[in-house]
């Protein structure tokens, strides 16, 4: 007969199964950086690890890690602005490496082409979104999160959601606007 | 005229309308793109071999060579104060040794210049003896001669 500790493992391991790619691939688009991105996804199902038994399900637990994963983010960039020398070197991938991802689909090479240009200039502008507005607009447009999954998440209010929102799909429309 | 008016708004209207919806649209399926590229790069990026080993080693010698950086500047900055400090002391010794050297012949010329001066009076004070005393002087010489 399995044991209270057993089942709170095996559970814990169902989690990380399902979860972790979408954690990785929101902290990879917050950072463009692999080796980070996976440093703090580690950091972060460590950090659920630990706190798992005092997670009581409120909220979704995708909706917890997603806010842990938030948190190290926030700590990083923080930690990473008192030391001043690391940002002399990054390892973040060029933006048109990162728009390059696209699948061709029923796209001609033309039309493929177009996309992944477009797709660069949305990078460009997410890379001038403050980090607030960053990580909404991941969550919205990358996660396909609901509003109020992200107030969660992020601990802010709905209205302050939206409007983090508002002003991201703003710029994004501006550095879309020029080259359309 | 008015109901002219009425339908060139309305038609301007219809027309920014379709405009805007054309746009978001657009809008839309740029973010849909968007979204799929990101997934697609994720993927990619999750299902790659992961060279545990080796970033370990690479963020051990970047590590390393930050400290040995700061090391490097330490080390740097202590023998650059220990260097100026001992030269100081130096020069501060070859200026005392100098002056010293000044002090002695400052003396020397002052004890000279005292000699000579009581060898100026003693020649002086011998030619004022009076021609009429050196009969005398010359037998008390005698005397203690004999």
């Amino acid at each position: 007969m399995a044991t209270a500790e057993e089942i709170a493992a095996q559970e814990f391991s169902s989690v990380v199964q399902s979860h972790r790619p979408q954690i990785f691939r929101f902290l990879l688009a917050s950072t463009r950086d692999y080796d980070l991105a996976e440093t703090l996804t580690q950091e972060c199902f460590l950090k659920a690890h630990r706190n798992w038994s005092s997670f009581r399900g409120d909220s979704s637990a995708m909706t917890w890690l997603m806010r842990i994963a938030i948190n190290l983010q926030k700590d990083h960039w923080r930690n990473r602005r008192m030391q001043f020398w690391r940002l002399t070197q990054t390892n973040s991938v060029e933006l048109d490496e990162a728009s390059d991802w696209l699948p061709s689909g029923e796209r001609s090479a033309e039309q493929k082409l177009l996309a992944q240009e477009q797709v660069a200039h949305v990078w460009q502008a997410v890379r001038g979104l403050s980090e607030r507005q960053r990580t909404v607009f991941l969550l919205r447009y990358v996660e396909e999160q609901e509003l109020s999954e992200i107030a969660r998440a992020t601990g802010l209010s709905e209205g302050t959601v939206k409007a983090h929102l508002s002003r991201a799909l703003a710029k994004v429309r501006t550095e879309l606007g020029g080259r359309r | 005229m008015n109901w002219k008016a009425k339908i060139g708004d309305k038609a301007e209207r219809a027309n920014g309308q379709a405009e805007l919806e054309v746009q978001e649209a657009a809008l839309k399926q740029v973010l849909g793109d968007f979204r799929i590229s990101v997934q697609a790069w994720s993927e990619n990026a999750y299902s790659r071999p992961r060279p545990v080993f080796k970033a370990t080693a690479h963020r051990v010698w970047q590590r390393a060579a930050e400290w040995a950086l700061v090391c490097v500047l330490m080390a740097g900055g202590v023998s650059g104060g220990v260097y100026e400090r001992q030269h100081q002391q130096q020069m501060a010794r070859i200026e005392a040794a100098r002056q010293a050297e000044q002090q002695r012949l400052a003396a020397e010329q002052r004890a000279r210049e005292e000699e000579e001066l009581l060898a100026k009076v003693d020649s002086d004070v011998s030619r004022e003896v009076p021609s009429a005393m050196e009969p005398l002087a010359i037998l008390m010489a005698e005397d203690e001669a004999r």
